[in-house]
């Protein structure tokens, strides 16, 4: 059986649920043989390959970066997951929403805010399905290490996720 | 409500179940007496029903239209279905709403696992809101000296405004505006700690389904509320104790 090719990646978002992934301590090495990491924050590949089976998402999409990124994953991937609050509800990053990006970027970077190196913000930080179609979600803030192994061994044998949503 | 009244004795079906009732029961009582769950979110057990949060909607066969359990009375020989596609349906497209509509971040609230509208998101299985979000501008009201009302989490279920009325007798509690500019008001729309009426004995905390009103000095996580308050005390009094 070929392996699946799996990948991860952090757009707006704290790398908690990243952690809560590596959580799962010991059941890694089951998933070890059954997938091919091609690209993750956990490893050093530089681009998105052209043909991924499962791409777990961590973060809200905040950012004009964070949407090419997720457009281009998207048209990569077959089996999309958004992992965690952020990705699933936009949860903490949602919470600038009340204020323009404008007002946003002069308040932490003063009167003259870097134009080159920070992308530029979205007017709202949104949830991943509300820029692209997402095939499986995984609330939680962050989801706990089993949660994410119940769902990801679901998904990986093409059956629906058996944990109950919970945010928070 | 009181066991003491001579209504009459009638039978109905719910969910092909039959059932013997009182005609003054409505058919949330007769189908929690009966162990037939229907979700609810501004129903609280001592409070007069508000029929605010159309969670508890049903279906009556012969009626063209949804009724909330919690304020429609039985009948005799009606025919109630509490669940189908179409009913679980809307009440998921409510919570939907609900979250949409206010600025409910899970993750950052005081109330994190001890929150109505949390457990029915996961009762109902509303894993992620499809409706865009509002992200409404809400004030937050901390001029009490014990307690909070941010209107960022509030549900609108008017818990608050019955008790205080019902129950403490202060009615400092109202609602004010309409639609998506309805919140909650205490007295006339003054800030909570500056309100004439309020006595500060926190019912209406303790009945608040959300992270709406709370005590302070708790983090995330911490608020534990007492909802069967209410219960309690509407119990005492009908025993006259």
């Amino acid at each position: 059986m070929s392996k699946i090719r799996f990948a991860t990646v952090w757009l707006d978002g704290c790398s908690g649920c990243h952690m809560s992934f590596l959580d799962m301590d010991l059941i890694l090495l089951d998933l070890a043989p059954k997938i091919d990491l091609v690209y993750s924050p956990l490893v050093d590949f530089k681009t998105f390959p052209d043909q991924v089976d499962v791409t777990l998402v961590e973060g809200a999409v905040s950012s004009t970066e964070d949407e090419e990124k997720i457009r281009h994953i998207r048209r990569h991937t077959k089996i999309l997951i958004a992992l965690g609050d952020c990705a699933v509800t936009s949860n903490v990053p949602g919470m600038r929403n009340i204020f323009s990006p404008d007002t946003i970027m002069q308040h932490v970077y003063g009167d003259t805010p870097p134009v080159q190196v920070i992308p530029p913000l979205l007017p709202k930080s949104v949830p991943v399905h509300h820029v692209i179609p997402i095939d499986v979600f995984i609330p939680g803030c962050p989801p706990s290490a089993d949660t994410i192994v119940k769902a990801l061994l679901a998904v990986l044998d093409g059956q629906p996720n058996p944990v109950p949503p919970r945010f928070g | 409500m009181n066991s003491a009244t001579n209504a009459k004795v009638i039978t109905l079906t719910i969910d092909d179940r039959s059932v013997g009732a009182r005609e003054d029961q409505t058919i949330l009582q007769i189908a929690r007496e009966n162990n037939i769950h229907i979700p609810t979110l501004c129903f609280l057990e001592g409070l007069t029903p508000a029929g605010a949060c159309r969670l508890c909607l049903v279906e009556i066969v012969g009626t063209n239209r949804v009724l909330p359990a919690c304020t429609t009375y039985a009948t005799e020989g009606m025919v109630v279905r509490t669940t189908s596609p179409a009913l679980e349906a809307h009440r998921r497209t409510i919570i939907e709403l609900l979250f949409a509509e206010g600025n409910h971040v899970c993750a950052v609230c005081v109330s994190n696992g001890n929150c109505e509208l949390q457990d029915l998101a996961t009762e109902l299985g509303v894993s992620h809101i499809t409706l865009p979000y509002l992200n409404p501008v809400r004030p937050v009201d901390a001029s009490h000296p014990r307690f909070t009302l941010d209107h960022n989490r509030c549900v609108l279920c008017a818990r608050c405004v019955r008790v205080c009325d019902e129950v403490e007798g202060a009615h400092t509690w109202d609602i004010m505006g309409r639609g998506v500019e309805a919140r909650i008001i205490a007295d006339l729309n003054q800030p909570w700690g500056e309100a004439a009426s309020c006595t500060s004995c926190g019912k209406c905390v303790q009945v608040c389904p959300t992270g709406a009103l709370v005590e302070k000095g708790k983090a995330v996580a911490e608020m534990r509320k007492r909802h069967a308050l209410p219960k309690l005390i509407t119990r005492q009094q009908e025993h006259g104790s």
